[in-house]
């Protein structure tokens, strides 16, 4: 029983789970799916293998795999999360969805999640590369383990980006870049090329770092190399909680245009 | 069933529901006429709680749509204009996911989806995805969205609207059915709608209501004793 559940009306993680059920189901109702699935592994793989010569390192740690996993959720993640929206604008369900008797925080929360569990499943489809690691040499699996919660926590706070730039309007391609060009600048603000070059501008550098520790992609840096800390999982909650919270007062405010 | 009481709301400077009030009551269906432009989709927009109010409320079942939304919403059956629905998904699921949302649990779920889709004349499609149904059907799968709970109150925008005869006939139909138990309110801008299926209209032009009454009260408003008439009277002036 759900502790939110009044007599007589459907309690609030039900309708969340009904919407995530619905939301999660229609992913795989159309080839796009598949073709996500498919590019997500081709492109992490080549980029793991082909970019960052995984075989020629004579390593077996995960650090080149892990070390892509950003950039690969910038292209495709926004691909993933630009319809949410956008196409309940376009067909006129969102009329439909926000008359039925639930919130517009479950109905948001649980497309959310299914956004977040089905980029989950493109990152659990990866596991073969841990595999081969193993069975090259002995990888050190708690920093594999560190990785992937790191992976899949930097992939949320992508997807509650994509969910923001996808209740912005009707258009998919405007959800699309606009998730592209949010993810790019919070990854960009903490990617060292970019942070040395701003700082031998004369920036100070307690403004420099500052702005780093805002970045996606400082976050992820620790624990992919395995350091977990909770400070980190609670930096992606916070940009997932305010992603989410900016993404409602949009949808409110603008749901009948 | 339910109250509307002086709602009203703006788009900027533009005003689009100025002030409406009006009650329905069980068994009574309530035929919203105007013409395109006048208010009517914008006021059941309101009534449904998808858009905010700028000022009234409307109370459906005793529970005020700003203050309660969810119970209020809980009481209510709607089908928007265009009937829009999920497309990818085949009418089962559809339906599934609708009676689910509206709190139907285990075994009651397959029965109320049964039911609903006997009651509006699916069941030779309930596996089509909606997307490959003609808009007759489409506009069907919606109409049973909308009833599936069986709300004492049902509010439908244009249901029969792009309809041939005989898929107008079935919706109307469909309604009258349904009419002893409930309070129904459907906009429309087809007269002949009021005589088929109407106990009550009201006449709405330029965000106001211009009349209101039963049709054969509407008629008696000119010598002529025609509704198009009176329908012209009351709401071309206000265009101009």
């Amino acid at each position: 029983m759900c502790p939110c559940s009044k007599d007589g009306q459907t309690c609030g993680c039900r309708n969340v789970r009904t919407i995530f059920a619905r939301e999660f189901k229609s992913y795989f109702d159309s080839p796009v799916a598949y073709v996500f699935l498919v590019a997500f592994l081709v492109l992490i793989g080549f980029l793991t293998f082909g970019v960052a010569m995984f075989y020629e390192r004579r390593q077996a740690d995960l650090t080149p795999f892990f070390f892509w996993h950003p950039w690969v959720y910038l292209l495709l993640v926004p691909a993933a999360t630009m319809g949410l929206w956008a196409e309940e604008r376009r067909n006129g369900t969102i009329e439909l969805l926000l008359t039925l008797p639930i919130t517009l925080g479950q109905a948001l929360i649980g497309k959310f999640l299914a956004a977040w569990a089905f980029i989950g499943i493109a990152l659990a489809l990866t596991v073969p590369i841990v595999f081969t690691a193993g069975w090259l040499g002995s990888p050190d699996y708690g920093a594999v383990f560190c990785g992937y919660v790191g992976s899949f926590f930097l992939a949320g706070a992508a997807t509650a980006v994509g969910v923001f730039a996808s209740s912005l309007s009707r258009s998919q391609v405007i959800g699309f870049v606009v998730a592209l060009a949010l993810t790019f600048l919070l990854l960009i603000i903490g990617f060292d090329p970019v942070v040395n070059a701003v700082a031998n501008w004369g920036v100070p550098t307690a403004i420099v770092n500052g702005v780093a520790e805002c970045s996606l992609l400082r976050h992820f840096d620790a624990m992919r190399r395995g350091v977990l800390d909770f400070a980190d999982i609670g930096y992606y909650i916070g940009v997932i909680v305010f992603m989410l919270a900016a993404a409602r007062v949009v949808t409110d405010s603008r749901k009948a245009s | 069933m339910l109250k509307v009481e002086n709602l009203r709301k703006s788009f900027g400077d533009f005003e689009a529901v100025k002030g409406i009030t009006f009650s329905v009551k069980k068994g009574e269906v309530l035929g919203f006429l105007g013409p395109n432009g006048a208010g009517k989709s914008t006021t059941m927009r309101m009534i449904t709680g998808f858009l905010p109010p700028t000022s009234g409320t409307a109370v459906i079942c005793g529970h005020d749509i700003s203050a309660d939304p969810v119970a209020a919403k809980a009481c209510i059956g709607y089908l928007p204009e265009s009937a829009p629905s999920y497309r990818a998904m085949t009418v089962e699921d559809f339906l599934t996911f609708c009676a689910k949302v509206r709190g139907f649990k285990g075994a009651d779920v397959k029965a109320k989806v049964d039911a609903v889709i006997e009651k509006a004349r699916l069941t030779s499609v309930r596996r089509q995805t909606i997307e490959t149904l003609s808009k007759g059907y489409r506009q069907r799968t919606c109409f049973a969205q909308a009833v599936i709970h069986d709300p004492p109150v049902l509010i439908m925008d244009e249901p029969t609207d792009g309809l041939d005869p005989n898929q107008k006939f079935v919706v109307r139909q469909m309604i009258k059915e349904m009419s002893a138990d409930k309070a129904i309110i459907i906009s429309t801008h087809i007269l002949e709608e009021v005589d088929a299926v109407c106990t009550r209209a009201l006449i709405i032009a330029d965000g106001e209501i211009k009349a209101d009454g039963t049709p054969d009260a509407l008629r008696a408003k000119d010598p002529s004793g025609k509704l198009d008439v009176v329908f012209r009277k009351l709401t071309m002036k206000e265009e101009k």
